[in-house]
Formats: structure tokens, sequence, C-alpha cells
């Protein structure tokens, strides 16, 4: 699982993915992302950790303009994000929208591909069965004309990973798509995030869960309002960083950190 | 100006309409408090909406004018409406929001239809309940004025004696329950209070704007104070000072509803406190935000300039 | 004749209120759509004390400016830390004021009355026709109505998957680069439009009461956005007919009737809807045990 990302990230160094230099975010009196400065390299997964209200949303959002910032540059591909768009692919967490709207799955899915069709067109039947492929990738081809509120959570959380999937883009931001699921979405979250990363994208993902770190992600971002520290997992995911980035609240991690990964082979 | 107010003061039966008002704009403007911090500011609009066909099915049924049948019929019309947009809430995938527009129009439309009733019917003394939309003080009788005074003394004492509790179920409702308090009493307790109080002020102020009074002054009072007893106070003389306003400049001007002008010195209130508030109001707000980015900036370029030194060192 | 022309105008009415409904309800706005619909009131009074006539562009133009003013209004409040809904409270109960008092202060100059206001004057909409070249075109109204609900089916059917978008997932219609927020104040001018051009013949509150119970109604028959667009203004223009007849045999307001009209077709699709009416669920657990 990690010997491709070293020969791309050679191949590719040129221009980075996401580069992130200096972003700052103040909601109030209290900045919540201090300095955040970071680059990360094509083909990788990347997993952003922190304790609550370390800034990891605010972090994505910010990157992707969703909320102003008092400061910093965002690159995408080396141009400012605005003119990228089409290039990132966003999952919101699953809470952000009201799942009783008037929709079915292959519909959300298809939403996916608004970004690419300008002011006025409407999907066609290409997007359509575009959508449909990317449903299936996710294991909910047969659920395509269900109403979203009568999906599962992990359901749920699939068609909006489908969508993503049909933004068809190549950097791709997931806010916590593992919270909340069962184990059969997380294996095929799991999957699905190892095809795109085959397919040399680059994927961030904020997490919950240190237990899976090890096994999902090649690098990691440890965050608490200021950057913590960044770099390939084995390297970056220890004891020690750990410590720093969640003070003094990490004796209860110490098991979680040295018991064997209960996910191994996930994705192979 | 100044004698005609003298002489509008002298009067007695207007010195009871001001008084009546007043405690008005007071007793609304601390139960305001509790259903914006309870978050249910619009409420008190649905349930004055919602007490026009109860007050005309009370006028229709009796023949007779007076505001203590109109409570007891507005009363009802509030908690059927009260009990509608919970069951809608609970029982649809509709929201809160859409739930109280539907019951809002569906009981003004029904309000309207037997206004209309009414004044095509045989129904004898109607003139004047027409008033009712809008408001207008001057309109009240004695006895009207000495019901309300009763109604809105008693509302303020209800809420001093239960201040705490109410703080409690405002705050934390399920932690009033761990206490052992009657939670659902106390809030259907607190419900009732707010029909009571927009009936009282329907005659006054009217059926579309009285609202205002259980919202604008406790919206302006927390731009004041985080304390929540200090925003009761503040609250209540702020309601006060808009129900005496309102009514003296409409009884001075012909034609001038009550309503409209109570709420727009209300508004006044609001928008002094928007701007100046200590901490909240925007001014403060503008100048802190100026500075946290500016500390900000220096702090930035302190660092980049210590980034500077040591990559020379190296 | 007059039947003819009340009838359509209701229609007309509930057609572009069906529509905006729908979008009000999704995105939670219900009570942001009746906000709107009292404080557009100052924006018709000025333009009538400036132009002096009733059917100018100066008053849609007001109305529009003032509805933009509320919605703008209660996002800075909100955004500045008041609670939605208070904040929403504040700005049209204060311009709904404004209105009344402005309409008290110059009663005598404008025949512009708060009855007309709250309940709209449908029974006289054939008395105020529309002559072009000495031709009789119809009732006035009936041209105001049919032009703004052409302007709202032209605006939503080119923005229909932006509008859909902002409604279920707004955080990636920004990320995706659509103009969330000028989304949010066209939709918002509709319904400016809607009210001040409905406000003449029906009023405010038929206004506020057909925006929001006739796509609530349809949200509740319904699972699909098209679908419940369509519901939406069937249930709207079904309540002016129904309420019409209503309001001839018991002699009471028309406006007020069509409201309880559709606030009756809400009551019956909430108990019998076939996938969310609470009797038919009840049925299907029954069956169930």
């Amino acid at each position: 699982m990690s010997q491709s990302p070293n020969a791309i990230r050679t191949a590719t160094k040129a221009i980075a993915p996401l580069s992130i230099k200096g972003l700052s975010v103040a909601y109030q009196k209290k900045p919540v992302l201090r300095n955040v400065s970071f680059e990360v390299n094509e083909g990788e997964l990347i997993g952003v950790i922190g304790p609550n209200g370390a800034g990891k949303s605010t972090l994505m959002k910010a990157a992707l303009g969703l909320i102003p910032s008092i400061g910093g540059e965002v690159l995408v591909y080396g141009k400012p994000y605005k003119q990228q768009r089409k290039m990132i692919g966003y999952v919101p967490q699953r809470e952000s929208v009201d799942w009783d709207f008037p929709t079915n799955a292959l519909d959300v899915v298809l939403m996916g591909r608004y970004g690419h069709l300008g002011w006025f067109r409407r999907p066609s039947a290409k997007d359509k069965a575009l959508a449909l492929e990317c449903l299936s990738k996710v294991g909910m081809a047969d659920y395509a004309e269900r109403q979203i509120s009568q999906l599962s959570g992990g359901q749920q959380q699939r068609v909006f990973l489908a969508r993503a999937l049909a933004q068809d883009a190549k950097l791709y931001f997931m806010d916590e798509p593992f919270a909340g699921v069962d184990a059969a979405t997380e294996k095929a979250i799991i999957t699905l995030l190892q095809e795109l990363k085959l397919q040399g994208k680059t994927v961030i993902v904020v997490h919950h869960d240190l237990a899976t770190v090890q096994d999902y992600f090649d690098s990691v971002l440890l965050l608490n309002v200021e950057l913590q520290a960044f770099g390939p997992t084995e390297q970056t995911f220890t004891q020690e960083q750990l410590q720093r980035t969640y003070g003094g609240r990490l004796a209860f991690l110490d098991r979680s950190l040295q018991s064997p990964s209960r996910h191994d082979g996930v994705g192979e | 100006m100044m004698e005609q107010i003298w002489s509008m003061l002298s009067d007695p039966n207007m010195q009871w309409i001001f008084l009546g008002c007043t405690l008005l704009g007071l007793s609304s403007g601390v139960i305001g408090c509790f259903s914006y911090l309870r978050k249910q500011s619009l409420m008190g609009d649905t349930l004055a909406h919602a007490a026009l066909p109860g007050i005309c099915i009370a006028f229709m049924l009796t023949g007779i004018k007076s505001i203590g049948l109109f409570l007891i019929g507005a009363g009802i019309a509030g908690v059927v409406a009260t009990f509608g947009i919970g069951y809608i809430t609970r029982n649809s995938k509709l929201k809160q929001d859409a739930a109280m527009g539907i019951v809002l129009s569906g009981f003004f439309g029904l309000g309207i239809v037997l206004l209309t009733l009414i004044q095509h019917g045989d129904y004898g003394n109607q003139a004047g309940l027409d008033k009712f939309l809008f408001g207008q003080a001057a309109s009240m009788i004695a006895s009207d004025v000495i019901t309300m005074t009763v109604v809105c003394v008693s509302l303020i004492t209800i809420c001093t004696l239960l201040f705490k509790q109410f703080k409690i179920i405002s705050f934390d409702p399920g932690f009033a329950r761990g206490l052992g308090y009657p939670v659902a009493f106390l809030e259907q307790l607190l419900m009732l209070l707010i029909v009571v109080a927009v009936v009282a002020g329907i005659q006054a102020v009217g059926v579309v704007l009285v609202a205002a009074l259980l919202i604008t002054p406790a919206v302006s009072a927390r731009y004041w104070t985080d304390r929540l007893g200090l925003m009761v106070v503040l609250s209540g003389i702020f309601g006060a000072v808009s129900g005496a306003i309102g009514t003296w400049i409409s009884a001075s001007v012909s034609n001038l509803p009550t309503g409209p002008v109570t709420v727009l010195a209300a508004t006044l209130l609001f928008c002094i406190s928007i701007l100046f508030g200590p901490q909240r109001g925007l001014v403060a707000k503008r100048l802190l935000r100026q500075r946290v980015k500016q500390r900000f900036h220096q702090d930035n370029e302190r660092l980049l300039e210590g980034n500077v030194k040591k990559e020379a060192a190296l | 004749m007059s039947d003819f022309w009340i009838l359509l105008t209701g229609a007309l009415v509930a057609s572009c209120c069906g529509v905006l409904g729908v979008f009000l309800v999704l995105r939670k706005m219900a009570m942001i759509g009746d906000a709107i619909s009292h404080s557009v009131m100052p924006g018709i009074v000025i333009a009538f004390l400036l132009s002096g006539s009733r059917d100018s562009l100066l008053m849609m133009f007001a109305a529009l400016l003032f509805g933009l003013l509320t919605t703008f209004l209660i996002q800075m409040f909100q955004q500045s830390g008041i609670q939605s809904d208070a904040s929403i409270g504040v700005v049209f109960t204060a311009l709904f004021a404004i209105g009344v008092v402005l309409v008290s202060l110059y009663a005598r100059q404008v025949h512009l009355d708060q009855d007309a206001i709250l309940y709209g004057e449908i029974a006289y909409v054939h008395w105020n026709i529309w002559e072009l070249g000495g031709v009789n075109m119809g009732p006035k109204a009936v041209w105001l109505l049919g032009t703004t609900l052409l302007i709202i089916t032209t605006v939503i059917g080119l923005f229909y998957k932006q509008f859909k978008l902002c409604a279920f997932d707004p955080a990636l219609a920004a990320a995706i680069g659509v103009p969330v927020a000028l989304f949010h104040y066209l939709l918002m001018g509709l319904v400016s439009m809607a009210t001040v051009s409905s406000f003449e013949s029906v009023g405010a509150i038929l206004v506020v009461g057909l925006l929001i119970i006739p796509a609530s109604t349809a949200y509740l028959l319904t699972d699909r956005l098209g679908v419940m667009i369509g519901l939406s203004v069937a249930a709207g223009v079904a309540s002016t007919f129904i309420g019409y007849g209503a309001a001839v045999v018991l002699d009471a307001s028309i406006a007020g009737c069509m409201v309880c009209a559709a606030a009756l077709l809400f009551v019956i699709a909430f108990l019998f809807s076939p996938s969310h009416g609470i009797v038919i669920k009840k049925i299907r657990l029954r069956k169930l045990a």
C-alpha cells in the first residue's frame, strides 16, 4: 500500500495538487486556524487528524473558499482555487443536508455533474449513464430510484461518495466520510479510496478514528489550530506527535495505537 | 406639542390607557426574553394570527365585545394552534417554519372569513372589531384597560416568581427534567403566558404587529448584557418605553394606529442597540475584527522575519 | 364573465406562488416568504405616493427593492448573531409598521386602504380594465400576473439545476462555483414580484397562504422535485376554485375562503397521503401487527 506513492511523488513533484500557504481563519476573537502551510503530493491518501475544535472541517471549507479566510493562499495545481473548480470534488458531512429533500439517489449523484454543465445545459443521457456507473461503483446501483430519506446512514454516505466520483475531479476533499457508517460501507469507502489513488488522484480526508489511520492513509496531517505535523504516516503518526496534537487527552489513545490493526488487508 | 401632551395626560381616561400600554410593553418584553431564548420568537406571531378566529368566534357566540371574553376565545385558538404546529412537525417531514406558516395563514384566513361573516351578518354592535388588525389604544374603554392592567401585572408576577424555573427550561430542559421540575407543565405555562401577552396586546397593537412587542425588545436587550436577569429587566424597560411612546404619538396625531408607532419606537431602540451594544454591537464588532486582523498580521510578519533570519543563518 | 376573471386571477396567483413556495418550503424559508409578503408594503405605498397611480412599473420596482432589503437585513442580523426567526420578526414588523403609518398619514391622498392590502379586492378585478387603442384587453391584474408568471417560469426553468442544488446542498453548490448568494436573492426577488403582483387582487394573507400551504401539501404527496412543483400549482389552483365557490355561498371574504380551502387540502393530504399520510401509516402499521 505504500510503494506506489513514492514513485508518483518523484514523478510529479513539479506541481502539487494542493498547496496552502499561511492560511488563517478567525470567527470571532479566537483564530480557528493559524498560519497553516503545507503541500500535498499527487496520488496520495491524506488523513487530517486532530481533536474536536481543531479546525479540521474549517481547513477544508477555507481551502474550498466556502468561508472567508483572514490571510493566506490556496493553490490547486499551481493556480488559485477559483480557476480550478472542475478539478475538485467535495464530500460534505452527511448531516449538512436535509435528507427529506424530494429526490432520489441517482438524482443526487447527477448533481455531481452540474459543475461540468455550465450555466444552462441540462444533464444528458451520457451524464445519467455516468452517474449510474458511479452508483454501482459504491454498490448502490439497485437503489438508484430510491428516495434518499429511505436510505440508511451508510447508504447515504455512499451516495455522497458516488456524487463526488461523478464530479470526475483530480483532488478530493472528504469531510468525515467514515462517521457513523456500518462496516460494509466503511469497507466500500476504503476500497474506493484505494481505487482513486491508483488512478493518480489525491484524496484529503478528515478522519476521527485513530485506530484505522495507519491502515488507510499514506500521509497524515496533524492539526490543532496550528499545523502540528505533516508527512508520511509511519514517520508522522507517532506517540510523540499525537501527544503534542491532542495535549493531555491521549492516555486512552495508547491502546488503540498499540493494538494490532483490525482492518488488515482491507482494500487490497 | 408639549401642551397637547399635557392636556392629554390630564385626561383620566387617557392616563389609564397610557398606563395600560406601558404595562403591556413591560410584560411582553419580559416574556419575550424567554420565547427568544427558547428560539420561538415567531411563535408569538403565529399565536397572534391564530387568535383572530378565536376572537371572532367568541364575539359570534356572545355578541359582546369584551377583552375578557376575547382572551378566552383567543387563548383556546392559541392552544389549538400550538398543538397543530407540534403535531405537524412531529408527524410529517415538514419542518417547524413550514408548519408555522401553514397554521398562521390557515387560521388567519379563517379569521378573515369569520370577520366578513360578522360584518355581513346581523351581529349588531360589531363596529370596531376590525380595529383588532392594527390596534387602536384610544378605542379602549375603561373596563378593557383595567382587564389589561390586571393581566399584565399578573404576567409580570408569575415571571418573577418562576424566574428560576423559566430560566432553566429555556437553557437546558433535559437538565431541568433531571432536577425533577415538571418541564412539560412549565413549557405549557410559558406558552400560555405568551398567548395571554399576545391577546392582551392585540387591542392596543393589532394582530399583525403584536409579535414585535415580544421579539424586538428582547433582541435589543440581548445586545447589552450576557446575564438573563439584566436582560429581562432591560427588555421590560424597552418594551415599556415603546408602549408609552406609541400610545403618546398615536393619540396626538389623528388617524394614526397605535400598533405601528409602538413597533417603530421599539425598532428605533433596536437599531441603537445593534449599533452601539458594548460587545455584540456592530461598531464594537467592527473594531474588534480590525484589531484581531491587525494583531494577526503583526504576528505573522514577526514570524516571517524570524524565518528569514533563520534561513540567512543557515 | 366576472366569475371567469376572478377564477383566472386566482389561478394565476396560485401558479406563481405554487412554483416559488416549493423552494421556500424546501429551503426552510417559509417564514421569510411570510416576512417578504408583509414588508413589501412600504414599497407599494411609497410608489403609490410618488406616482399617484396603482398600476406602474414603479410599484413593482419599489416592492422588489423592499423585498430584497428585507432579505438583506434578515441575513445581516442573522450573521451578527441574532437567531434567524427573531431577525425575521424584527425586520418584517418594522417594515410593515412603516407601511401602515404611511397609509394612515396619507390615507386621504391615496385611496389605498388597509383592508385592500390585507384582503385584496379580487371581487373587483374585472373593473380595472386595460384598454389598448380603445380595445378591451381584459383586466390589468390578469396581464400583470401573467407577465409575472412568465418571468418566474422562465427564470426557474433556465436555472432549475442551480435552484435545486442550492436548496439541497448549498455547500456543494458553492464549491463547484454556483453563486449561491445570487440565487438566494434571485429567489427572494421573484417572491417579492409575486407578492406585489398578487397584492392588489388577493391581499397579503392569501399570498402567504398560497406560497406555503399548497407547496407543503405537495411535499407530502411526492418524492420528486418536478412532480412537487406541479402538484403545488395544482393544489393552489384547486384551492382558488373551491374557495371562490365557498365564498359565493357564504357571502364571505374570497381571499380568506381560498386560504381556508388550501388549508383544508393540506389537512386531507396530511391525513391520507399514500406515502406520508398519518392515517395511511396507521393502517399499514395495523396490518403489520
